[in-house]
């Protein structure tokens, strides 16, 4: 489809009828220009606005230090950086990347924008909470960033006891850090949870809640029930590193992993806080572009519930050469599998819904094709890993980081980009060009694998993750992924290019997609509360699509 | 949604923020929010009885003997000043929902009274367990105890009772706030006051974590 072919004339998308006038009601964009109404903003269109804003400025610092990282493996000695230097710059990289970019992303961008869309509802729950979140959030990452500039740290981003509790980098405020920014994770989750059981719009029964809804809603429940656990777990290091409290240090008669059980009950669950989203947007697109219902929809409902159920069990795969008994190990290996089992469930449910589907190949497809690959394979490479045989050469290897990478980043960041395209013209009423759309898609999941493919076999072939140096043999395949890298980067540089050209120049759209998802009810941009006259109806399911050709047969798929 | 908003000088009652669909709605949303609220703050504890378990596992005679050094007395009395306090904020509730602001107040100045009892309690605890150096970590000097594990139960007891006692500051400051609405703005009525309500259900938070803590710590 092409921008110009799709604008929507007003009028023409349901509900709009009485209200075909985009002039007169301001936008939620418009509606107060200076800097106070937005820094003081309980609007959740804008928040999820300010949230993106931020959430991609610390996605760029995480990606430079990414680069470095690659640069400084070109060579099998020192490249760039020393040795202490490099360990400071990979734990950077794994902070920023995860706690201040991959579980932020999705739900406070797009599940901030998006939710009370969805639910036919004119904001959050509890909208200065909302706020506040926000700027938890920044309080945490200052933090953060502050011990990071500061002297920086070594432990990686697993803070693992007890050399975070003796290492002389400065632990303590990056800890301190993370603690706030888990706050602000279960006040968003709080927020998500209670507006989804109090604010859903007459019409909207569970059932017919959109996908993305009941994916915010799992990770909500994720979010609210684990992260108190891991706060607790970084507050208890701090002390440890500041009064050498011996919680979980074996010359005080502690027990390290002790810690370790405490942090994966916490980040195991949490890598589901950053893939479920992604599931749920997907399910959006698959049915968008497919324009067709989605099939199975209470089987996809379900298994995001159940892999955020089973997600709690699954964490003693990361112990496996700690020590822990074979039967512990066996039952961990099992319960991790199970999780296999559910995405497996969705996948064959998004694959059911292409099938004989009317498929429209724009941007948010491609990433749905490249989302697809990433989750079967790393998903296929998780189920490896968890068989305890195969993880005790593999673990500490980079193939365990090429595993992480494919599904939780890989999975992750195509979701991200699916919905970025997806919804960019709900976000802002403009259109982007859909050619370099494909252009950089096509870039960027090239770059990825050419990124991590070569991982998977250096990590194979022995080599250890968190090395400076390597032994020569492995350089060709660690300068392969250094270009895959690279043209990853360019991807990225372009897609940038080409979305802030969107937003000064772009066409003025409504609905490109014709898409039938509730939050196209309303305008696009929306206004201040969401809907102009009378709230919306619903009388139909979510991803309530028609194919004339094959009507029949095809709408019953639930 | 403007028919709901209250103007000046019309009885007092609670404000329909424009987003909810009705009063109902708005003070089911406060209350479950307040609930997983709660159920976080219980988990946050959860973690630290997991190290406590793990660690009373490990190390069983070294924990009961530093469970008995504790002063027992001390701890049930801080125990029933809790419970009582318990009583009182909810009986604050109670008269919210009847509408009498004053008894609101005294209810809950009473609760307060007896929180700053419960600190002061815990402060000549604290004192005696920092003169015979059973401090957690590097500090630890006591000699009374040469068993394995028991610098750990100190560093066990000090987190968690020092992570109770945060919270015990911060539920007088909740409780404060609704006290000063009750006595100076007195809009607490039957459909008015979830304000109580939530401060009261966050107390006996404090008090329910208490009461784990208790029978952990002291009596083993
Ligand atoms: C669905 C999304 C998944 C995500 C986002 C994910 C993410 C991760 C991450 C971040 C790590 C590395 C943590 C670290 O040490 O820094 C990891 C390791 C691991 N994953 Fe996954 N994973 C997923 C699926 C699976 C599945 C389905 C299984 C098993 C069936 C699995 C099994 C494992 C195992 C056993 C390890 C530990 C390997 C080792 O350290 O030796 N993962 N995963
Ligand atoms: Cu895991």
């Amino acid at each position: 489809m092409t921008p110009s072919s799709s604008i929507a004339a007003p009028g023409a998308v349901p509900g709009h009828e009485a209200t075909d006038d985009h002039g007169h009601h301001p936008s939620y964009l418009t509606d107060g220009t200076t800097v106070k109404s937005w820094l003081l903003t309980v609007d959740h269109k804008r928040i999820g606005i300010m949230y993106m804003a931020w959430i991609l400025l610390f996605f760029l610092v995480g990606g430079i230090f990414a680069l470095l990282i690659r640069i400084e493996l070109l060579t099998p000695g020192p490249t760039i950086m020393d040795a202490m230097t490099y360990n400071r710059v990979f734990t950077l990289h794994g902070i920023v990347m995860i706690f201040l970019f991959m579980i932020p992303a999705i739900p406070a961008i797009f599940g901030n924008f998006l939710l009370p869309l969805m639910l036919g509802a004119k904001d959050v729950a509890f909208p200065r909470l909302n706020l506040l979140s926000l700027y938890v959030y920044l309080a945490g990452a200052g933090f953060a960033l502050w011990g990071m500039l500061n002297g920086g740290l070594d432990t990686g981003w697993t803070f693992y006891t007890p050399y975070s509790a003796h290492t002389t980098t400065t632990v303590a405020p990056v800890l301190f850090g993370a603690f706030i920014i888990g706050f602000s994770s279960i006040l968003t989750g709080m927020n998500f949870i209670v507006t989804t059981h109090t604010m859903r719009a007459p019409g909207i029964t569970w059932f017919k809640m959109p996908l993305m809804v009941w994916a915010l809603y799992a990770t909500s429940c994720i979010q609210v029930l684990a992260t108190p656990v891991i706060g607790l777990l970084l507050l208890l290091v701090t002390a440890e590193n500041l009064f050498s409290l011996g919680m979980f240090d074996v010359a005080r008669g502690g027990d390290p992993v002790l810690f370790q059980h405490l942090f994966w009950f916490y980040s195991h669950p949490a890598v589901y806080i950053m893939v479920l989203p992604a599931f749920g947007v997907m399910s959006e697109i698959v049915s968008a572009f497919s324009r067709k219902n989605i099939f199975g929809y209470r089987a996809v409902a379900y298994s995001s519930v159940g892999i955020a159920f089973v997600g709690f069990f699954a964490w003693g795969h990361h112990m496996f050469v700690s020590g822990q008994s074979t039967f512990n190990a066996g039952v961990f290996g099992v319960l991790s599998m199970l999780v296999g089992v559910f995405t497996a469930i969705k996948v064959f449910n998004w694959v059911g819904t292409v099938y004989k589907g009317a498929v429209e190949f724009s941007t948010p497809f491609a990433y749905f094709c490249g989302f697809l690959f990433f989750t079967v394979f790393g998903g296929m490479t998780g189920i490896a890993v968890a068989t305890v045989s195969l993880d005790v050469p593999w673990h500490d290897t980079y193939f365990v980081v090429a595993h992480f990478h494919f599904i939780m980043v890989g999975a992750t960041i195509m979701a991200f980009l699916a919905a970025l395209h997806y919804w960019f013209p709900k976000m802002f009423g403009k259109m982007y060009h859909e050619g370099w759309g494909l252009v950089s898609a096509a870039l960027i999941i090239l770059g990825f694998n050419a990124t991590f493919i070569p991982q998977f076999l250096v990590g194979n072939a022995g080599m250890p993750r968190r090395y400076y140096e390597y032994p020569e043999r492995f350089q060709a395949l660690n300068v392969a992924s250094t270009a895959g890298a690279s043209l990853l980067a360019f991807g990225f540089i372009i897609i940038a290019v080409y979305l802030t050209y969107a937003l000064i120049y772009g066409e003025r759209v409504d609905n490109p997609w014709n898409s039938k998802g509730y939050e196209w009810l309303t305008l696009s941009p929306p206004p201040t509360h969401n809907f102009i006259g009378p709230q919306p109806t619903y009388p139909e399911e979510p991803h309530f699509y028609v194919d004339p050709k094959k009507a029949e047969g095809e709408v019953s798929d639930v | 949604m403007s028919s709901a908003h209250v103007t000046p000088g019309s009885v007092p009652g609670p404000k329909l923020a424009a987003h909810f669909a009705s009063l109902e709605v708005q003070k089911h949303a406060a209350r479950l929010g307040m609930w997983l609220f709660l159920a976080t703050e219980i988990l946050l504890f959860a973690g630290l009885f997991a190290c406590y378990a793990a660690y009373r596992f490990l190390f069983p005679e070294a924990w009961a003997a530093s469970s008995r050094s504790l002063d027992l007395t001390m701890g049930t009395i801080n125990t029933v000043v809790l419970i009582t306090s318990s009583f009182t904020a909810a009986m604050a509730v109670h008269y919210a929902k009847e509408g009498k602001n004053k008894m609101v107040g005294h209810m809950n100045v009473l609760t307060l009274l007896m929180a700053m009892g419960f600190l002061v309690i815990k402060f000549f605890e604290y004192k005696h367990k920092f003169h015979i150096g059973t401090l957690p970590g590097r500090y630890y000097f006591y000699e009374g105890i040469q068993l394995p594990g028991a610098p750990l139960y100190f560093t066990v007891y000090f987190a968690s009772t020092a992570l109770h006692a945060l919270h015990v500051v911060i539920g007088m400051t909740v409780l404060a706030f609704a006290t000063v609405r009750a006595y100076r703005v007195g809009d607490f009525s039957a459909n008015n006051y979830t304000q109580v309500e939530l401060g009261s259900m966050y107390w006996h938070l404090v008090d329910l974590v208490w009461i784990f803590l208790f029978p952990m710590l002291y009596l083993v």
